[in-house]
This record gives C-alpha cells, structure tokens and sequence, in this order.
C-alpha cells in the first residue's frame, strides 16, 4: 500500500529531460527533447498526489485520467498507462510533444500551487513513444455498420474523427489535398520538435484501423462537398481542413522578394524538405540575417528552422511583451538557448526597398502595453518618435492565418463573418449529415483541441446515423466498477 | 499518359484522371510532382475530355522540373501526383464577341477558354503569337473554334509579323464592338495587351502565373496585388481584370528563384549528362 503522498513527501523538483546541447543542436534537425527514459517517468510519476479532485482532468481538452495513468506508470504498467490515456486521446505521443501543458495540464496542477507543475506531458510522450516502438493498438473489436464515411483533410481533427468511426465499424476513407497526409503535424511543425516519423506511426495505426488515406484530392474542387453526399455515396462527411490562409501585415514593402509568410517557409522546408536542396528541388534561399514577425509557436518554428538552416543572426520582433507571448513556454525557451534575439514590445512599420525589389532593412516603432482588450490581454500602443531600423535581408510573417476560402467558394455550407464553418453544438454544419471540427470552426487552436473536435464530431456523427457508441459506457477506470487493470479475471492478487 | 512534342521545347501530356476529368472547368491549374523529391508545379488545364478521362496538360522546358519530365514522361508512365483541379473557373461571361489571346504556352490555356465562349454563343477572335513559325501548334484546333483567327510571329515567317498586340490592334479596329479580351501568355506580354484595351475601356481578363507551393491558399507565396488588394492567385484566382493587376510587382516576383534555378538545372544536366541536341535529349560526349 502506497503511503498518502503529501506535498512534501514527492520529490520537491521536477525529473529533469535529457536535451540536445544548443551549440550541437542548431545544425540539425534532431529532436531537441530526447524524452523521459523509464526510470525518469516513474520517477516523476512519484510527484502525482493523486487529488481526489484532479485539476488536471479539467485542464486537458479531452478530459485524459492523468492520475489513473500515472498510477499506472508508477506500478511500471505501461500497457495499462496507454489504455488509459487512448480512451480519450489518439495521439500521446503528438500531444505529449506539442500540448501547451503550461496553459492546460499542467498549468492548473495542484503541485504548481508550490513546486513546478507535475510533467504530466513528459510522461504522456513517454508512454506515447513507447507505444510506437512496441506497436501496441488498442484494436477493438468492430462490427462492421455498413456506413461509408467521408473525411476532408488529415490534420488532428480529420484523423480522431476517423479514428472513431473506423471503431465504430463504418467504412472511412480521408481525403487529403497534399500528397502526404498529417496537416500541420507535417507541414508546419518541424522535425525537431515533432519526428515525422511520430506522424508516420500515427497513420500506419490508423492504416490498421481499416482507414484509407487519398492524398492529392483537393475536395471543393475535385468534388464537391455536396457531391460527396448526393453522388459518392457517404452517408455523412468531417471536414476539417484547418486555418491555412496566412495574414500578410500590409505595410509597404510586404510583397517585396525576401518577404514570405511562415507557412511558406515551413512548407518548403518539412513538407518539401527544401533543406536537403539542391538533392530535392524545391529550393529556400535563406538569407543572412532572418526577422521573423510574431511570437506564436509558428514564429518559434520560423525562428529556429531559419537558424538550423545557418543564418547569421535570427531576430524576432512582437507587439507585445514576453508575457503575453502565446507561444509554449518550452519552445521560447530552446529558441532563447539557441541564440535567437528577441524584440519584445516591438511592431513593424515598414519593410525597406533595396531597389531591385529585394529586402534591405525593416523600420519598426516601439510599443508600450495600456488598458487590456477584449482578448483580456494589454493593447499595445505604439510610442511616439522611437522609430527604429533593424538590418535584414529576409521577413518571415507568423502573424495568424485566416479561413482557407475554397470548402466556402464551393459549397453551400453557412459561414460566419470571418469565413469559418458555422456548426450546431453538435458540431453539425449546416447540411445534414456534414460535420466540422478543428481549426475551420474555430480559428487556429491546438493540435489537442482540434482533436477533441474531431472525436465530438464522431460522437454527433454516430448519433446522426443511429449507431451506438462503442466506446466505454462507464467511467473509463472501470467496467461494471471493476477497476480495468483487472480485466483479465484469473490473474491471483498480490 | 499519352504524349506529343510540339517543339524542342514543348510537349504535351494527356494524363488518364476521369475523375479531374468530369470537374475540370476552363481556367484552372493543376499541381504536378513528377517523383517523390520533386517540386510541386503548377501547370494549367489546356483541355480536359471528361468522355475519355483525360486531362491535357502543355509544357514548356524551363528548368529542372520541366526538363527531367519531359524526359522521364513517357506514354505509359505514371506521375508521382497530380493534384486539381485548382483555381477558380473562369467565367465565360456574357460578351457577344470576344478576343482570345494566346502568348507561346499561354496558346494552350486559352483554348479551353475559347471554346466554352464559343458553345455560349459568342463570336470568338483567336490571336495566337509564337516567336517563330516552327513553334506554332494547335492551329487547327483554333480553327476549328475560331470565327477569326489571327496568328501573330516575331519574325514574319508566318501570319502577321509583330506582337499579339498588333493582333488584337487589328481585331479591335475591325470590331468595335468587342466586349470582352481573354489574355493568357508571359506576363510582359499579358501586361501589353492590358494597356492595349486600358484605351479603349474593354474589359480583359489575365490568368497569373506567379511562384506556387501548394496551390491551396496555404502559403501565400501566390500572392500579387490587385488594385490596393492583395490577392491569393491559387484560390482567389488565377483569372483576374488585367487592368487592375500590378504585372511589374509580379514580374519581380517571378525572379525569386533565380539562382536555385539554375543551381537545381545545372546540377541536373551535371548528374545526367544530358543536353538538348535538336530536341532531344542526349548524353554529353565524353
Ligand atoms: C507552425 C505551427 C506550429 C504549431 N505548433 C503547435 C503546438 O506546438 N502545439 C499545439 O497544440 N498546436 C500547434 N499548432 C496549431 C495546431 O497545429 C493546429 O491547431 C492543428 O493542427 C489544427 O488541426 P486541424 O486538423 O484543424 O487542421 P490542420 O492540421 O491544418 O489540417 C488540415 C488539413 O486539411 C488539408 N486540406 C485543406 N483544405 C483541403 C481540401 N479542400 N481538400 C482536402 N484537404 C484539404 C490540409 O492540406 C491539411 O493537411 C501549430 C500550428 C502551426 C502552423
Ligand atoms: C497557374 C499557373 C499555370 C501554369 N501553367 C503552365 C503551363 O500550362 N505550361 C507550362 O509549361 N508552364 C506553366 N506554368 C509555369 C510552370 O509552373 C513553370 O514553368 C514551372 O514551375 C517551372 O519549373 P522548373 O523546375 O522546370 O523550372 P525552374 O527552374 O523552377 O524555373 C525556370 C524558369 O521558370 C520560371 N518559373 C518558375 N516557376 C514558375 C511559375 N510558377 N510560374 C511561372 N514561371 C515560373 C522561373 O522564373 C525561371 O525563369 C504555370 C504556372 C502557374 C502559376
Ligand atoms: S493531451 Fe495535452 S492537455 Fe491533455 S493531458 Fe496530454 S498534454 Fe495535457
Ligand atoms: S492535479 Fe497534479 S497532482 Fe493532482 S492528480 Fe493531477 S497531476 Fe496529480
Ligand atoms: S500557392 Fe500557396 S497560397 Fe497559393
């Protein structure tokens, strides 16, 4: 029998993770994080009070049982650990890597009140990986429900959605408009920070599932959503096909040659892999001295492919301070360690001409923080006469993306004022029988919340077509309030 | 694939996609990778049979991309992907006559194009200009489709000796009443048939060709300047009015890449030994 753990009893400090040396790391593409070993997992596992009202569960978009799965990691029952975790989220070894933690998780952990945070998502990948290298899926069994389901766009919120309703034994295929399937888990977030080879195994268990992937199928234009239903046959479709449409500042100078948005960038270089260039032929001139305009965790990514792909000098410039940055905390973090020069409460006024239609330098003004907006965070305010230039032969804009217009330019689906879907509560467009989930509804979020939008569709999903839902009827922990790690009921008890 | 060379330098590929086939529409794009470490390019519709499945694509050899292809696709072959039909479909419009203007390659985009105008009922113009009379194809095609046709080359050597904008000259001085100008070529020459009818107030649409990644709207990198907006031509395009568009910028714009270019070509041609001996391509001597 454990003995009650109290705050005083854990160990005070937070299992530390094995990372790559900075100096070593900015030449490569490694990932920057190696990840907990086992005995560093269960030793933080030993930080988990086990509260009788988890803050936790609360702050996880999917509602994950983090202290059932800890537990499990602590009795070195890692099998146990991943069935926990997969009865709500498909991707631990995604999520554990990209969640903001800070924000969610972690951020609202008891422990935190007093030592840092339980490392709830360094586990969560631990098990995750783990899962990967052992090939473990939880395959239920499947009746199979004679539907044909059709999903538009491979991102999270495409691959949880059809996660469920393979499971729920209908017919899945994903159409996918690039030529490999993953959305932003591909294109846009490197390989440092996230192995497409985590990607790679994600799909190949879906694959498992009994899902089929199209890739090059640019739905809207290939066929229409309509169509889907009314010609192809599904009987209903998900769309989830993200919030790609980048923002440009429009400030003079900002289609100059050198100027170019993050998801360009990122796209050249994971998704096209621009960096083994001249090997692949998609090029990614770089220049010498990189700007990168924004601070989200795109504009983490932009800062430091651009410095792994060896420029001189990366700078990054934001309206707002540090604190109100939205990137994780982990990412500014290596990105500072890595060298990477920060101008906080700074705004772009003008990009420079070098006359040949080139960038030669960026002007910017300083800003300082006033009354809070709507947002809740303090409106920055330029201040007068502090204008600046900073030397630069190449701007990257990560200032937000808006709605991708074609699913709107080609269907009849209701669109709200900024372009995104409308849906019901039930995430139910407005034709029947289609659903939407993810970035497109909601603007751009996280990779877990988009997820989860994926799976509450499945679940409106399933109700529209009157199937039941398969997955577990009782509190995940038990089945007919037998604890699940006893499932298999001939095992003696210690 | 089926395929026809129409010069050294430009071939044609009809690709088996019955799907792309039925929803192909006059004046999209499609994105095509040859192989898996390939670039995407984008490359427009020239015709489409949804009856045979087939979409026809017309390709100039410009570089690395164009001229590995038009080397490695052969009747039979397969592309890595081909991914379409992209673009907003451009609208016939409800003009009575209409002048249809092709540049060199953009001869191949604009026929599509001229045809739907001609099954609306209009009274079709074809001015069609290639450098030199050897480069001519798709004439008879034209013919077919054309209540006039105008060929146009640099040197005399066939047709009338000038620019298209000779061309549409005449066709405007022999038609006031035209009500629309469709132009498809290089961008300088797309540039000088919008100032040809900016005179005369006859509205013209261009299609762009502006550097693509993805042809989604998800990278911006399409981006070029319509009047005091800034436009995706992948999704908000590629036909836009031709008197609104900033062709300098794009021309800027289409430079980008340069160096790369001929980085990735001259490796290319170094590793494969090859170049172009009357149209075909050769290994190097020794
Ligand atoms: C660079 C970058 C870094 C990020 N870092 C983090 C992070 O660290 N943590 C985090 O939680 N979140 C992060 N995010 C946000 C997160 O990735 C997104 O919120 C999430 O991926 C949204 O998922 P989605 O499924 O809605 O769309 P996406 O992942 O955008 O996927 C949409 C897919 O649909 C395809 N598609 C689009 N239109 C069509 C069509 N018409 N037909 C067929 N297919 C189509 C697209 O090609 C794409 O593959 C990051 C985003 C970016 C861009
Ligand atoms: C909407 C659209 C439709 C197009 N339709 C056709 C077509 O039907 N047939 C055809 O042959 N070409 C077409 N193009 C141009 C074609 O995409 C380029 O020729 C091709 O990408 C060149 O690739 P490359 O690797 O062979 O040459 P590169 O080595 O990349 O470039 C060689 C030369 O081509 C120019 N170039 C590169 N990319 C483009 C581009 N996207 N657009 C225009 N010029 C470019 C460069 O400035 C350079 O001068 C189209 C382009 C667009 C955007
Ligand atoms: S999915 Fe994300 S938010 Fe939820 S527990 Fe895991 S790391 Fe935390
Ligand atoms: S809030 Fe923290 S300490 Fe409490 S159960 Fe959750 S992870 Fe454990
Ligand atoms: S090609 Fe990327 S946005 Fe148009």
């Amino acid at each position: 029998m454990i003995k009650k753990r109290t705050i005083r009893s854990i160990p005070q400090k937070r299992t530390p993770v094995r990372e790559l040396d900075p100096k070593v790391r900015v030449t490569n593409f490694e990932e920057v994080n190696c990840g907990y070993t086992e005995p560093e997992a269960m030793l933080e596992s030993e930080r988990c009070l086990f509260c009788p009202d988890p803050k936790c569960i609360g702050g996880c978009p999917v509602s994950i049982n983090i202290p059932a799965f800890i537990k499990k990691i602590g009795e070195k029952d890692f099998r146990g650990a991943y069935d926990v975790i997969t009865a709500t989220n498909l991707l631990p070894a995604v999520c554990g890597r990209v969640c903001p933690q800070e924000n969610q998780c972690e951020g609202v952990c008891v422990v935190g009140e007093n030592l840092e945070p339980v490392a709830i998502g360094r586990m969560e990948r631990f098990v995750g990986d783990l899962a990967i290298a052992n090939n473990w899926v939880n395959l239920p069994f499947i009746e199979p429900a004679k539907y044909r389901i059709g999903i538009v766009g491979s991102g999270p919120a495409g691959m949880a959605c059809a996660a469920d309703m393979a499971k729920a034994g209908c017919d899945v295929t994903v159409f996918e408009a690039f030529h490999l399937a993953g959305g932003v888990l591909r294109y846009g977030i490197p390989d440092f920070r996230l192995p497409n080879t985590v990607v790679d195994a994600e799909i190949e268990k879906l694959e498992q599932l009994g899902v089929r992937f199209e890739c090059n199928t640019l739905v809207g234009r290939l066929f229409t959503i309509e169509q889907m239903i009314e010609e192809l046959g599904f009987h209903a479709v998900f769309i989830g096909t993200g919030a790609g449409y980048p923002s440009m500042l429009g400030i003079p100078g900002d289609s100059l040659n050198g100027v170019l948005s993050a998801n360009e960038l990122l796209t050249r270089c994971n998704l096209m892999a621009a960096r083994n260039f001249p090997d692949v032929d998609t090029p990614l001139p770089l220049g010498k001295h990189v700007v990168v305009v924004g601070a989200g965790n795109t504009a983490m990514d932009a800062l430091r492919v651009c410095q792994r792909l060896g420029a001189e000098k990366v700078t990054c410039v934001y309206r707002r301070s540090k604190t109100e940055c939205p990137a994780r905390a982990e990412e500014v973090h290596h990105a500072e360690q890595e060298g990477i020069e920060f101008h906080w409460l700074t705004n772009p006024v003008e990009i420079i001409d070098d006359g040949a239609g080139s960038v030669a330098g960026m002007r910017c003004i300083r800003m300082e923080l006033g009354e809070p907006d709507d947002s809740g965070r303090r409106r920055p305010l330029p201040v007068k006469g502090s204008e600046f230039e900073i030397e630069t032969d190449q701007v990257v804009f990560a200032i937000g993306t808006n709605a991708n217009p074609i699913i709107g330019q080609t269907s009849k689906l209701k669109l709200n004022k900024w372009g995104y879907l409308e849906t019901n509560a039930e995430l139910m467009t407005s034709i029947a029988g289609v659903f939407a989930g993810g970035d497109i509804v909601t603007g751009a979020a996280t990779v877990i919340e988009a997820m989860g939008a994926g799976r509450k569709a499945a679940r409106g999903m399933k109700a529209y077509l009157g199937l039941r839902d398969v997955g577990p009827v009782n509190d995940a922990a038990t089945l007919f309030g037998i604890d699940l790690s006893e499932h298999n009921f001939n095992r003696i008890r210690a | 694939m089926t395929r026809e060379d129409y010069s050294d330098v430009t071939y044609m590929l009809e690709i088996h996609h019955p799907l792309m086939a039925r929803a192909a529409k006059p004046g999209q794009f499609v994105i095509v990778m040859s192989h898996r470490e390939g670039e995407r390019i984008p490359l427009t519709i020239a015709d489409f049979d949804a009856e045979r499945g087939t979409i026809t694509l017309v390709i100039q050899a410009v570089g690395k991309t164009t001229l590995e292809m038009q080397q490695t696709c052969r009747a039979g072959t397969s592309l890595y992907g081909m991914a379409g039909p992209m673009g907003i479909p451009s609208n016939p419009g409800s003009a009575k006559k209409v002048i249809c203007v092709g540049g060199g390659l953009g001869v191949a985009p604009v026929y599509p194009q001229a045809r739907a105008l001609k099954q609306n009922g209009a009274y079709v113009i074809g001015v069609l200009g290639f450098r030199n009379k050897d480069l001519i194809f798709w004439e008879e095609k034209f013919r077919a489709i054309c209540d006039e046709l105008i060929i146009c080359t640099d040197d005399g050597s066939a047709g009338l000796k000038g620019f298209v904008t000779d061309g549409i000259n005449q066709a405007l001085e022999n038609h006031k009443d035209v009500g629309e100008v469709v132009a498809i070529g290089p961008p300088v020459m797309m540039k000088a048939s919008a100032e040809a009818t900016r005179a005369r107030g006859v509205k013209t649409m261009v299609s762009l060709n502006p550097i693509m990644v993805d042809g989604t709207g998800m990278c911006g990198g399409c981006r070029v300047k319509i009047g005091d907006e800034v436009k995706f031509a992948c999704v908000d395009g590629p036909d836009f009015d031709g008197h609104k568009v900033d062709f300098d910028d794009l021309m800027i714009r289409l430079r980008r890449y340069k160096e790369e270019e001929r980085v990735a070509t001259e490796r290319w041609s170094e590793t494969c030994r090859m170049r172009m001996v009357d149209g075909k391509v050769v290994p190097l001597p020794e």
